[in-house]
């Protein structure tokens, strides 16, 4: 398996956009103008798509594409209008127990590391059970040739429809928030937009 | 040793970006970027379950249509954490307009979103009616 690793060349392409991604994920950490931080977590997405395109997860791919890239940057440039241009510098002291916080967090996890499956096993618990089935029985159950529509929205229907509820929820808690139109303006006269 | 870390090395890219995540969440005093660092954390869990699912060799979960008469010997990838993380995308977007909301929210009220101006005007505030 490991020469299966060194010599694919699709693998070449994931390694150039591990390397991407690293330092688009330094460069938001580090800058201070949010239009740029802002704009860099879009690019961060679209890498990240990539990345899942080639590890063969196409609609997770095109998801992240246009929900993460771009619903979740439209959303994040205009809160960013409404508030504030750049992020004030924070203390050295904070800086540090952060970086101490997460390099506790990642000393933890890459300790767990000699416990995971290896990369692209087939035998591996998470891909040998569930996922083979769904993957077996989709022709006869449900007759879509796209595996991954049929699990969301018949195997796992409820699921979806839960996650509805969970948009659902999160509009009407938006429009709470922010007031969507006819807000009475204050007692003392003055308007608060 | 060297083929157990060889065979793992992209969940260890993933670990260093997940930690930028953190590390952007704890760190940052500004609401925005805050929010920014949360997203950041997110799209890497996302690469974690999505690198799970991968078989080397494998093709995406799409099957050949019309369907084959003959048994498909084809190898794919793990359709289920696919769906999962489809799931998660959008609730992630859900959570994050939520989030953004309250940061638009607590700038009318407060007139900055420094997470330290903000205790600042609270604590002010909290003195002022003690003092009454």
């Amino acid at each position: 398996m490991i020469d299966m690793i060194v010599t694919d060349p699709t693998l070449l392409i994931e390694y150039t956009l591990m390397a991407m991604l690293l330092a688009v994920g330094v460069a938001i950490v580090r800058l201070r103008d949010l239009f740029a931080v802002v704009m860099l977590l879009g690019v961060y997405s679209l890498l990240s798509a990539a990345w899942f395109v080639s590890l063969d997860a196409l609609d997770v791919g095109f998801t992240e594409a246009a929900v993460g890239a771009g619903i979740s940057t439209l959303l994040l440039l205009a809160a960013m209008l409404l508030t504030a241009r750049s992020a004030e510098p924070v203390s050295a002291i904070r800086h540090w127990s952060a970086f101490a916080v997460a390099l506790a967090g990642g000393a933890a996890l890459f300790y767990a590391i000699g416990d995971m499956p290896a990369f692209g096993d087939p035998d591996a618990p998470a891909n040998a059970y569930v996922g083979l089935q769904y993957l077996e029985r989709t022709q006869a159950d449900i007759g879509v040739p796209n595996v991954v529509t049929a699990v969301l929205a018949s195997y796992r229907g409820f699921d979806t429809l839960g996650e509805v509820v969970v948009i659902f929820a999160a509009g009407l808690g938006v429009m709470l928030l922010l007031g969507m139109g006819g807000r009475k303006p204050r007692k003392d006269g003055e308007g608060e937009e | 040793m060297v083929e157990l870390i060889a065979e793992r090395f992209a969940y260890g890219v993933i670990i260093i970006l997940m930690m930028t995540g953190l590390y952007a969440v704890v760190a940052s005093a500004n609401l925005v970027k805050r929010m920014v660092g949360l997203g950041l954390f997110q799209t890497s869990v996302f690469l974690l379950y999505i690198t799970i699912s991968k078989v080397l060799g494998g093709a995406p979960p799409i099957l050949e249509y019309p369907f084959p008469a003959t048994p498909d010997e084809t190898v794919y990838s793990n359709p289920l954490p696919h769906v999962l993380i489809l799931t998660a995308i959008v609730v992630g977007v859900a959570t994050l307009a939520v989030g953004l909301a309250l940061v638009v929210r607590i700038r009318e009220a407060y007139g900055t979103i420094e997470d330290g101006a903000i205790n600042e005007a609270d604590y002010a505030l909290d003195t002022e009616r003690a003092g009454r």
